[in-house]
């Protein structure tokens, strides 16, 4: 029954999300695929152990091309789920997944953003315990959407926060800046132009925990994914109540990514990133939490990018190259189409 | 990055600064008439590095902004239209007219299409033969040529479902006008860039000849500013009033024929109204009796019966340089970019937007 399925060129039908037999067939050669003890069971729920303090979130992926260089939904349905949890400090375990197809969507291409997922999860040492597909008339969704959920453990004597952030932390950001929102916008057909930008998609549980074994003072983890690096600042200046200062000229962008920007009038802090962090921590522990992060291969353009101060409380400003000075705002009235 | 770095360098603007410095005996106001100017000054923070004696008034170059709210009335009618689609620029889609915003009409159902080059355009309309694509073809002679160009394409490849609605405008008019009113007082003006790359420098003798204010046509990075304001300054200080390039890396004193070229080819000079300004004679561009036949005005008579400015909104003010943004009441109170009253908190060039921003 399976290889039926994988045969080339056979469409989803609506008949896939009937809940019969075409139904028992999809699921059974993902799941399969995913070979997950809890999974495999395929009772209603998986049943799993915990003791501890638990991290739970939730994310939907509907990305406009499906497919773009460094990745394609699947892997950003998963790691994007890694990512959340790992910015609260935990230890990414499990995670959900459903997708909403449309009606005629290749199975060789489910197959493939299945294939992905499965590869994510293992870069990221997670299981996929849960999942659902429903499948849609045409038009009724595009190609294909995803949502995953994740639950993750937290260690004892982690506290990382928006909330947390103090006067005197220092920010660190753990690469270059717009790879995602770049490599999205140029895989689009719109632009006559071509880069070797690729996706930034990368699991980020690792890292943090290697940060955590040098320091478990880290107070406040972000990744900047849409409204990019200058909307996370915001937030957390806002949360913490802290002014936020940083450095133009300390941003690491790719000269790719600061090309296309030029061109299109795009600020690379604004655009979305799916495999980088700023973390904020006490000055004292700054220069180790830094090497660790430079020693992990995700995070070796890492920069100490500016400070936390007590000055205008809830804002963030921005030391230019040239050596001015302004407000760094929030995103407002994006006009970029979706891009996780 | 070449041409980008080297124009945001430290040690060169503080050079720069210093020497402005030098001319700290007289104060100044110096318009900078191109809204990608405003910009680039808040975004690189150049107010903050200058002296206190130098005042930079934002100008009436933000084409979004300057559009009547006749003509925003109107662009909302046309997308009221049977089987029409609209193709613009992002900036005009939330510009509010008197009633409804463009935003507002597609989300009841109206087909408005964001684009980046008018070239979209037109292959919508090939994508689309039994719809009519009308493109709101707003700007100043940065995008009237590329219009133009895009206009005798169609033409050739015998596009017959393809119209544009053009609110175009001329810039050295705009700066003519300003100067006329005498409601500010301006001593040098900073001068468009890519405006200037059409025109060249040429199109400015006029205004330092017969109303004695130095013209320095400026790039977009800072150290360009930065030197432009500079060049400002010493001609002031000199009591000179010419026309100079300082982005010479782009502009020439006759500008660019070709696009020139297109630009006559096409259009006509016509009076149009400027929020703000006013009627200002011939400082707009109607389509010529040839390509008549693209007028999407003429096709679909458009009507904006009841067009009003909101009367609490400053941006006439705020494009003639007589008020900031912070000055308006509306300002930050009401008018958000999230929830503008005025063009000039929506577009991107926008004064009120820029010192919404970076302010």
């Amino acid at each position: 029954m399976v290889e039926e399925l994988e045969s080339s060129g056979k469409k989803i039908l609506l008949a896939h999300g009937s809940g019969g037999r075409l139904t028992h067939q999809l699921i059974k050669s993902f799941v399969k695929k995913f070979r997950s003890p809890a999974l495999a069971k395929l009772d209603d729920s998986a049943v799993l152990k915990f003791k501890g303090k638990l991290a739970f979130t939730t994310d939907s992926y509907v990305v406009d091309p499906i497919y773009f260089p460094g990745g394609d939904i699947g892997k950003l349905a998963v790691n994007g789920t890694v990512n959340d949890l790992a910015m609260v400090g935990a230890v990414p375990l499990y995670l959900s997944a459903s997708a909403i197809i449309e009606e005629g969507f290749t199975v060789v291409e489910l197959e493939g953003i299945f294939d992905s997922m499965n590869k994510a999860a293992r870069t990221a040492e997670v299981e996929i315990v849960a999942g659902d597909t429903k499948v849609v008339e045409r038009g009724g969704a595009d190609k294909i959407f995803i949502n995953t959920s994740g639950i993750g453990l937290i260690d004892s004597g982690v506290d990382i926060s928006s909330k947390n952030a103090r006067i005197g932390d220092r920010i660190i950001l753990s690469g270059t800046i717009g790879d995602h929102g770049i490599a999205i916008l140029s895989a689009r057909e719109r632009f006559d132009f071509r880069t070797k930008v690729k996706s930034d998609s990368q699991p980020l549980n690792r890292i943090v925990q290697e940060m955590l074994k040098a320091s478990k003072k880290i107070h406040t983890l972000r990744d900047p994914t849409r409204g990019g690096l200058a909307t996370a600042l915001n937030e957390i200046a806002e949360q913490s109540g802290v002014g936020i200062e940083i450095e133009e000229e300390k941003i690491p962008v790719r000269e790719e990514v600061r090309a296309v920007c030029e061109m299109l009038g795009l600020d690379p802090l604004y655009i979305a990133n799916e495999g980088k962090l700023v973390a904020f921590v006490p000055e004292r522990d700054c220069k180790r939490i830094l090497n660790v992060i430079r020693s992990n291969r995700f995070g070796r353009n890492a920069q100490i990018i500016g400070t936390v101060v007590a000055r205008h409380r809830g804002r963030v400003l921005v030391k230019t190259s040239v050596g001015g000075q302004r407000v760094l705002d929030m995103l407002t009235g994006e006009q970029l189409p979706r891009i996780c | 990055m070449r041409f980008i770095d080297e124009f945001r360098d430290r040690s060169i603007a503080r050079r720069i600064v210093e020497k402005i410095r030098m001319f700290d005996s007289f104060e100044v106001n110096l318009m900078e008439v191109c809204g990608t100017h405003t910009v680039a000054i808040f975004k690189q923070g150049i107010k903050g590095m200058l002296p206190e004696n130098i005042s930079l008034l934002s100008g009436p170059g933000c084409p979004v902004c300057v559009t009547s709210q006749e003509d925003i009335d109107k662009v909302i009618d046309l997308v009221k239209k049977r089987d029409v689609i609209i193709a613009t620029f992002g900036d005009m889609l939330r510009v509010p007219g008197t009633n409804s915003s463009l935003e507002e009409e597609r989300s009841k159902g109206a087909d408005i299409r964001v684009i980046y080059s008018p070239r979209e355009a037109l292959r919508i309309a090939g994508e689309n033969p039994s719809k009519r694509v009308i493109l709101l073809a707003i700007g100043f002679e940065t995008t009237s040529p590329l219009i133009a160009a895009c206009l005798q394409d169609a033409r050739k490849e015998r596009i017959q479902n393809f119209l544009i609605f053009s609110t175009h405008k001329l810039i050295p008019p705009a700066m003519e006008a300003l100067l006329k009113s005498k409601e500010v007082n301006i001593d040098g003006f900073i001068c468009p860039g890519h405006v200037s790359v059409t025109i060249g420098s040429n199109a400015y003798r006029f205004i330092a000849r017969e109303y004695k204010v130095p013209c320095v046509i400026t790039g977009f990075e800072p150290v360009d500013v930065l030197q432009s304001i500079f060049m400002l300054m010493k001609q002031i200080k000199e009591n000179r009033a010419e026309v100079e390039i300082q982005y010479f890396r782009a502009v020439r004193p006759e500008g660019n024929r070709i696009a020139q070229e297109l630009i006559s080819e096409v259009f006509e000079v016509t009076d149009v109204f400027w929020r703000g300004l006013g009627t200002i004679p011939k400082s707009g561009l109607r389509l010529n009796r040839r390509f008549s036949d693209f007028d999407a005005e003429r096709e679909f008579r458009p009507e904006a019966a009841e067009s009003k400015e909101n009367p609490d909104c400053s941006c006439g003010e705020v494009l003639r340089g007589v008020k900031k943004p912070t000055e308006c009441k509306l300002y930050k109170r009401i008018c958000t970019p999230e929830r503008p009253y005025g063009p000039c908190m929506v577009s991107s060039e926008g004064a009120c937007a820029a010192y919404y921003r970076y302010g």
